[in-house]
């Protein structure tokens, strides 16, 4: 690359565009050769039910603890697919690049991206590079979609969990939004926190094979924290939720830089976790399988499902009080993903 | 130890409910306690703190809540400034969705206008440093646990020689509004926990002269869910005993004379003044407003703007709420018309409104 920034050329079709494609995008994200260029990826046709979801990243900064706009958008999209019991086979890349953003930066976003997606053994296969005027966009935005193959006939949707069932979380709670927020500028919180962002389909993999059909629903607790997804749940599967204030895994510097802020670790965004529900018999093993795993170290049971009063989410306070958990009107923490 | 799950412990809150049984047990009516703290407001319901003790006490909320007490023309003149051209209006994060009488700073800046949220008034008096073509007004609300810092803030753009730095000025002191309740022969209080943080300036004698001319007892109490115990303790032990007297529960932080350096930076550069106290009406002496040599800085003094006529909605109740005479539940507009994302009063939006709290935490009756 010639240019140290991103021009406007270089979203404009011609030598500047191609020369961005072909000596860093590429190459970088999934190295087909010129010959197998087209307009569109063409996959080949699949046994089962397909899944499929895409998701917007426009996180600020695009440079945190742990992590960067790049490979959370990976994250983000395998474990969307993850969730919905499939195995990721293919993604897309939308880039929406403002004027400016420095190659070295880009680069590294891109590089972030293809360990990202080898990890969790799903290519990129197509993608989309745009260039907007300084001030237009804030960095880069990042568009990713994704299509997984369910390889079974298991139902484990939002509205499938059952009374009796427990609540698995697999590790500890609010640490993405705490990490962007720390290494926001005005704040010099000296924290050492940092993001959870992480692939999680090698879990479900495991999870679904052991499991079979105790395993019950599955939700990635993103925007809005854990609260709000098990309440989107309580609402899908019309049930009661009653969770455990001492049984939630939170870090040590997560809560105290929560305390100081004034906020709730069950409302911090996470993007490396997932809630499972499962049969109730069917618990310890699903516990055994996450602490088995790299990125399930810290699971633990956080609560069950109480009774048919349809879209309740209960806590149970660690000095044995009970309160309600509702949604939040708006957000705690803008551009946290 | 690290002050946090220390004062969570099951254990030693059990010890402390039994105690306030026992503490209660012969009494034959109910007994009513009032916090005066946004922050105690909050704390209570989030332990689920009510569902735990006996029958007979009750907690209400009193006007603890800086925002909650401002005057909705507050909210409008801030409106009004934030439409200025190239002005900045810098804030704390729970003002800018409470409703003024037509719009609120959310809707500005949606508009265009350019609306920060800091969460210190220094982060105010830097922006103001960073963007010396623009007036940087910062919306002084808060008691005294704020108030020192915005005299900071002021005595900070003062030695910068800032001209383009202000402070509206909406600040309020405690224990004004207590009397005022104290006095109100409709409400019957039996005994405040006194607010922490604003207890560790103004100091726990603060509360003699209450104590003195309404016999009312008063502990100081802090935040953690074994502190909030502790003190509910201590007032239900001085009610049964027939006693008045000023307690502090929370002596980790809280001393007698409170801190006279807070203090000093306050009162070099505010004075008391007579201040509005929404659904209160005005108590004399109970405001803070910038002393004459800091007039430079007054964004109601050297910013006149049109202000709207202030319309205060009808049907809202959160005058009676702020005086405890009114649960959130109670008031018809509760969760009906008025909800966190389309509130009606300042008590449903803000971050520590005991609406906003009943709304959150108090579903099905857990609040109660």
């Amino acid at each position: 690359m010639k240019s140290d920034i991103i021009l406007l050329g270089h979203g404009s079709g011609g030598k500047l565009s191609h020369e961005l494609l072909d000596t860093l995008i590429v190459p970088t994200l999934s190295g087909i050769s010129q010959r197998d260029q087209n307009d569109a990826a063409v996959l080949a046709a699949q046994d089962g039910r397909l899944a499929f979801t895409t998701d917007s990243y426009v996180v600020d900064p695009i440079f945190f603890p742990g992590g960067n706009i790049g490979d959370l958008a990976i994250h983000g999209t395998v474990n969307d697919l993850a969730m919905a019991g499939s195995r990721p086979i293919a993604i897309s890349v939308g880039l929406i690049i403002e004027e400016g953003l420095a190659v070295s930066a880009l680069r590294e976003i891109l590089e972030s991206m293809r360990a990202a997606a080898r990890q969790a053994e799903v290519a990129i296969v197509t993608g989309d590079t745009k260039v907007v005027p300084r001030g237009k966009a804030d960095k880069i935005f990042i568009n990713t979609s994704g299509i997984g193959v369910i390889d079974h006939d298991l139902q484990i949707t939002g509205s499938n969990a059952q009374v009796g069932d427990k609540i698995l979380i697999n590790g500890t709670i609010g640490d993405h939004g705490m990490a962007i927020l720390a290494s926001r500028e005005s704040l010099h919180l000296e924290s050492g926190i940092i993001t959870d962002s992480a692939p999680l389909n090698s879990m479900v993999k495991e999870l679904v094979e052991q499991l079979g059909c105790q395993l019950h629903t599955l939700r990635d607790p993103t925007r809005g924290g854990v609260a709000t997804t098990l309440k989107e749940i309580a609402l899908q599967s019309r049930v009661e939720i009653t969770l455990q204030e001492t049984a939630l895994p939170v870090n040590l510097a997560v809560s105290g830089a929560c305390a100081i802020l004034g906020l709730d670790p069950l409302f911090v965004a996470n993007e490396g976790k997932l809630l499972a529900f499962v049969a109730a018999e069917a618990a310890g093993q699903a516990l055994a399988v996450m602490h088995n795993h790299v990125y399930g170290r810290q699971a633990a049971i956080i609560g069950e499902v109480t009774s048919t009063a349809a879209g309740k989410v209960r806590l149970q306070t660690s000095i044995g009080g009970l309160r309600a958990i509702e949604m939040l009107a708006g957000e705690q923490l803008p551009r946290i993903c | 130890m690290k002050h946090q799950n220390e004062y969570r412990d099951p254990a030693l809150a059990r010890v402390q409910l039994q105690a306030i049984r026992r503490a209660v047990a012969g009494c034959d009516r109910t007994i009513t306690f009032m916090e005066v703290c946004g922050t105690h407001t909050m704390a209570i319901y989030q332990h689920g703190i009510r569902s735990l003790l006996p029958e007979q006490v009750r907690l209400i909320s009193g006007p603890g809540c800086p925002v909650c007490v401002t005057p909705v023309g507050y909210v409008d003149q801030a409106v009004a400034l934030s439409r200025r051209p190239d002005t900045i209006i810098a804030t704390f994060g729970d003002m800018v969705r409470v409703p003024g009488s037509s719009s609120n700073l959310l809707q500005e800046q949606a508009k265009g206008a350019t609306i920060r949220i800091v969460y210190s008034p220094l982060d105010a008096v830097t922006l103001a440093e960073k963007n010396p073509n623009s007036d940087v007004i910062f919306l002084g609300v808060g008691f005294e646990t704020t108030a020192p810092t915005v005299a900071a803030a002021v005595l900070t753009a003062a030695r910068k020689s800032l001209n383009n730095f202000y402070i509206l000025c909406s600040h309020k002191t405690m224990p004004g509004p207590m009397a005022a309740l104290a006095g109100d022969p409709e409400l019957q209080v039996d005994g405040y926990l006194c607010p922490a943080h604003v207890s560790a300036i103004i100091g726990a004698n603060a509360y003699l002269p209450l104590v003195s001319a309404y016999r009312v007892p008063c502990v100081v109490t802090g935040f953690e869910p074994l502190d909030v115990l502790q003190g509910v303790l201590m007032l239900a032990r001085q009610v049964v005993a027939g006693e008045a007297r000023v307690e502090i529960q929370y002596r980790r932080v809280v001393k007698p004379q409170g801190n006279l350096k807070a203090r000093n930076i306050l009162y070099q550069v505010f004075e008391p003044c007579d201040a509005r106290w929404r659904g209160i009406g005005d108590i004399p002496n109970s405001g803070l407003q910038l002393r004459l040599e800091y007039h430079r800085f007054d964004a109601a003094r050297r910013l006149p703007v049109e202000i709207e006529p202030a319309i205060e909605h009808q049907g809202c109740l959160c005058g009676e709420i702020l005086k405890g005479k009114v649960r959130p539940n109670d008031c018809p507009l509760f969760r009906t018309i008025c909800t966190p994302e389309d509130p009606v009063g300042a008590c449903m939006v803000s971050g520590e409104g005991a609406c906003a709290a009943e709304y959150k935490y108090g579903g099905w009756g857990l609040g109660t």
